[in-house]
Parts: C-alpha cells; sequence; structure tokens
C-alpha cells in the first residue's frame, strides 16, 4: 500500500524539482506503478497543474509533455501519421482504455521499466527527453542515468523528420506485459532496431553489417533479424525463458524489416 | 485535506487524507456500485467518469479528482438503462460483480464512438476483466443494442 504524508501541487516546475529532491517525496505520474508499491511517501508531488498534458507540434518536432497519458499518444492523428501506426500499436495492448486514460508518458520513462513498449518504441523514434535540472538528453542517455537521479522529466520530443516504422510485439495473452517488443524504424536508408522485454530494458541497435543496404527482401529480412537476434542479450522469467525470446525475436524482426519494405 | 469536486452532478466538499484513494472516496458518498476487484489496475471494475473519461478510481487520489466532474453508474442509470437490458436478455453474466465496470465502460465507448464495430468494442472493453463468463454473451448484447437502435431509425 502507498501511504502519503501529504499531497501538493507544485505551482511552477522549481517547486516542484526543489520538492523532489527530498528522498521520501515522490513524483506522481499516473500512480499505476507507484501504487502498487508498498511504501510510505512524505510528500507527493502532483504535475497535474503545470500543463504538461499537451502535444505541441512545431515545424521539425512534436513536443509532448510528461503527464499526456498513454490514450492520448494512442489518438493522436499527427504521431499516427509520422509512426506509421506505431505509437498506437505500441500503447493499445497495455492493458486497457481506462488504464491508459491514467498512465502517462513520463511515469513509464522515467520508471525505464524492462516491459516497458512506450521505451522500446521511443528508442527507435530518436526521441529526446526534457528534464527540468538536467536538460535535454537523448533518450537512450536518460535510460542510463542511475536511479537515484532526482529531477522532473518535463517532456518528451520526438523529431518530425520523415521514417519508416514498424511496431510488433508478442504477448503470451492480451493485455499482459510483453514477452517481447521490436521497434524498427529507418531514416535515409539508416536502421534503427529497438528490443524491449528481453525482460531487461530495451536496447538500440544499428544495421551495423548494412544487412538491408541494397532493400529489404526476404532474405535480407532473415538475415538481419539473425544479427540483431545474435547480438541482443536475452534472459528468462516466468514468462518465458531467452531462448524462446531469441526465437520470438528473429520473427518480429523479420516481420518489422518486410513492413517496412512495404511502406515502401 | 479539504477537497471541492462534482459527484454524479452534485458539488461535494470533504475532508480527505493525503492518501484516500477515489474509489474510497465516492463509495464513502453513497456509491457501491464501484467496487474493488484487483486493485492493480487490471480488472476494470473499479471504472469511474472524469470529465466523461473512463478512469480505475482504485488507482487515482480523490486530491486529484479536486475540481473535476467524477460520474459513477449512480449518476448514469438513464444512460445505462438503454442497453443493460440487451445484455441481461443474454444472459451475458453469472455472478454481476464485472457489471458495474463494464456498464461504466460502455457508457464511454458509445459516447466515444456510438456505431462501434465488434473489434472495436472488444478492444474499448479489454480492461474489463469477468471471472465467470466468455465475454462473448456482452458482446452479443452490445450488438443487439446497436442493431435495434439502428433498426429504430431505419
Ligand atoms: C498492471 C500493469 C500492467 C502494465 N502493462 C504494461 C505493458 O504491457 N506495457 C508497458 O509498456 N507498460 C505496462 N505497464 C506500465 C504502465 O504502462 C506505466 O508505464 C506505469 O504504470 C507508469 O506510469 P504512471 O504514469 O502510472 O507512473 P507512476 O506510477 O505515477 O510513476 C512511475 C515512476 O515514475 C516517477 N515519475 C512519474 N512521472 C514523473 C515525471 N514526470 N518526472 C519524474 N519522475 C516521474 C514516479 O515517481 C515513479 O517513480 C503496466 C503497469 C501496470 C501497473
Ligand atoms: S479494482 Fe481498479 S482495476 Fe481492478
Ligand atoms: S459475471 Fe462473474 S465476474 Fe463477470
Amino acid at each position: 500500500m502507498l501511504t502519503i504524508g501529504q499531497y501538493v501541487r507544485p505551482a511552477s516546475l522549481d517547486e516542484a524539482y526543489a520538492l523532489c529532491q527530498k528522498k521520501n517525496n515522490v513524483v506522481l505520474g499516473g500512480m499505476l506503478w507507484l501504487k502498487m508499491q508498498r511504501r510510505t511517501v512524505g510528500t507527493a508531488i502532483d504535475l497535474c497543474d503545470l500543463g504538461l498534458d499537451r502535444i505541441e507540434e512545431t515545424e521539425t518536432e512534436y513536443r509532448i509533455g510528461a503527464m499526456v497519458p498513454l490514450r492520448a499518444l494512442e489518438q493522436h492523428a499527427g504521431l499516427a501519421a509520422l509512426t506509421h501506426g506505431a505509437m498506437e500499436e505500441a500503447v493499445r495492448h497495455i492493458v486497457g482504455v481506462q488504464f491508459r486514460n491514467c498512465a502517462t508518458l513520463g511515469g513509464s520513462l522515467w520508471g525505464r521499466f524492462g516491459f516497458s513498449d512506450v521505451l522500446t518504441l521511443l528508442l527507435a523514434l530518436d526521441a529526446t527527453v526534457v528534464l527540468h535540472h538536467a536538460g535535454a538528453l537523448p533518450l537512450a542517455d536518460f535510460a542510463a542515468l542511475p536511479r537515484e537521479t532526482r529531477d522532473i522529466l518535463t517532456h518528451v520530443r520526438i523529431p518530425k523528420a520523415p521514417r519508416r516504422v514498424a511496431y510488433l510485439s508478442q504477448r503470451n495473452i492480451s493485455t499482459d506485459f510483453p514477452v517481447l517488443a521490436c521497434a524498427l524504424s529507418e531514416q535515409n536508408g539508416q536502421y534503427a532496431c529497438a528490443i524491449g522485454a528481453r525482460p531487461m530494458p530495451a536496447v538500440r541497435l544499428a544495421d551495423d553489417k548494412g544487412l538491408l543496404a541494397q532493400g529489404v527482401t526476404e532474405e535480407s529480412a532473415r538475415a538481419f533479424a539473425e544479427d540483431i537476434a545474435a547480438r541482443v542479450t536475452f534472459g528468462s522469467n516466468m514468462r518465458a525463458s531467452a531462448d524462446y525470446r531469441r526465437e520470438i525475436c528473429k520473427v518480429l524482426v523479420r516481420r518489422a524489416a518486410l513492413a517496412l519494405g512495404e511502406e515502401g | 485535506m479539504e477537497i471541492k469536486l462534482t459527484l454524479n452532478g452534485k458539488p461535494v466538499t470533504a475532508s480527505v487524507d493525503a492518501d484516500t484513494l477515489l474509489i474510497d472516496f465516492v463509495r464513502d458518498h453513497g456509491c457501491y456500485s464501484v467496487k474493488r476487484g484487483c486493485e492493480t489496475a487490471n480488472c476494470g471494475l473499479c471504472t469511474v467518469l472524469m470529465d466523461g473519461t473512463p478512469v480505475l478510481s482504485c488507482s487515482v487520489l480523490a486530491a486529484r479528482a479536486a475540481g473535476h466532474h467524477v460520474q459513477t453508474l449512480e449518476g448514469l442509470q438513464e444512460e445505462a438503462a438503454d442497453f443493460v437490458g440487451f445484455i441481461a436478455d443474454q444472459g451475458a453474466e453469472q455472478c454481476g460483480f464485472c457489471n458495474p465496470g463494464f456498464v461504466m465502460n460502455t457508457v464511454a465507448l458509445l459516447r466515444e464512438n456510438p456505431d462501434p464495430t465488434d473489434d472495436e468494442i472488444r478492444a474499448y472493453l479489454a480492461g474489463n476483466l469477468c471471472r465467470c463468463s466468455g465475454y462473448e454473451g456482452q458482446l452479443r448484447g452490445i450488438r443487439a443494442y446497436l442493431d435495434s437502435r439502428k433498426g429504430a431509425q431505419a
């Protein structure tokens, strides 16, 4: 059970940041993960009055506030067009509509959960995370920050440069955590493949050997998938073994590459 | 701390603890249709509408709901009455425990998408778990309601 001493809605990010420096205080996202913890919190810092619930579009990027719920990402027409539907595909399997109305982008990334669909997709989209104190940093660098980091994630930026994207995940049963998640994107001939739910947090790999350089065919997609599966470290948990995940990885990466081929 | 919100159309001012959950708050105010199924954000039984959006009241602080409009099945009887009879006609449920969550989320679905396909219904209700039925009865009930509505319009 989550026990909270005090609830505060800061009026500024500076105030929220100052409050979150205290070890016993906690920032609230959608609270879905937090509330499953047995924990006594001094002050719960609710970011809901700071205007972080908006998806803004500029000439060059989408700027998504940390309090934007997953459901809004799923339904956003601009993000759907930019990602060829991958944004919706990445979140639509997460529990249910009511859940996705509550779960936030900020909470989903801050946790750097091994099973995260969101982290997996955004790694392949070259997203940037904006922290109130530490400033903007590539998502991969953010993911590597020490867990003790005390900051406020304010926004996520996704460049609008056109790219081809595909997202696929495998679940033992619908609405469960994924057994494996795969996001593949291509921009100017450069491929980025993110593999998540390994079950360790997602990693991002490039097509170092240029296996897709001559275009996507059944053969090149298969070779690329074999290469990615050989380079990624997998683990076992109650949902699947490392060996099973490696086999699934080959299938998902091959299918994702073929899907990019079809996007033209 | 003191909070003010609108519960089923009525303004409410109440004193709550910082960690009071919305589910406990609405039950303390007589809305017993809202129930705990899992408390791990998995089952949808505790669904309420916050500013018209379906959310899991087991995972929302009452303090966060301050300033918002909260609706439970107690406040949506008329809207729900339109289709619940069709679900009952299909014998869709056994124990019926999951029913309030299903009904609340179906209200939300039909407001958002008045003419959903079967797949859209399944996708929207995926976060409502039922331990007794196989979900087909609920789907048939909603489909029968939608078909009857189309028949009435024709
Ligand atoms: C039952 C269940 C099933 C799930 N299934 C999936 C799944 O299949 N796929 C998937 O990808 N995810 C899944 N998730 C994770 C979920 O989608 C969210 O990522 C998770 O609940 C965290 O989001 P939240 O908004 O609830 O954050 P919270 O629980 O509120 O916060 C999580 C952590 O982030 C911190 N935090 C939140 N916001 C900020 C911020 N702006 N700045 C700094 N720190 C912040 C909090 O202090 C806390 O430490 C599941 C979660 C649950 C509970
Ligand atoms: S009790 Fe809230 S989702 Fe199950
Ligand atoms: S009828 Fe028993 S849980 Fe649904």
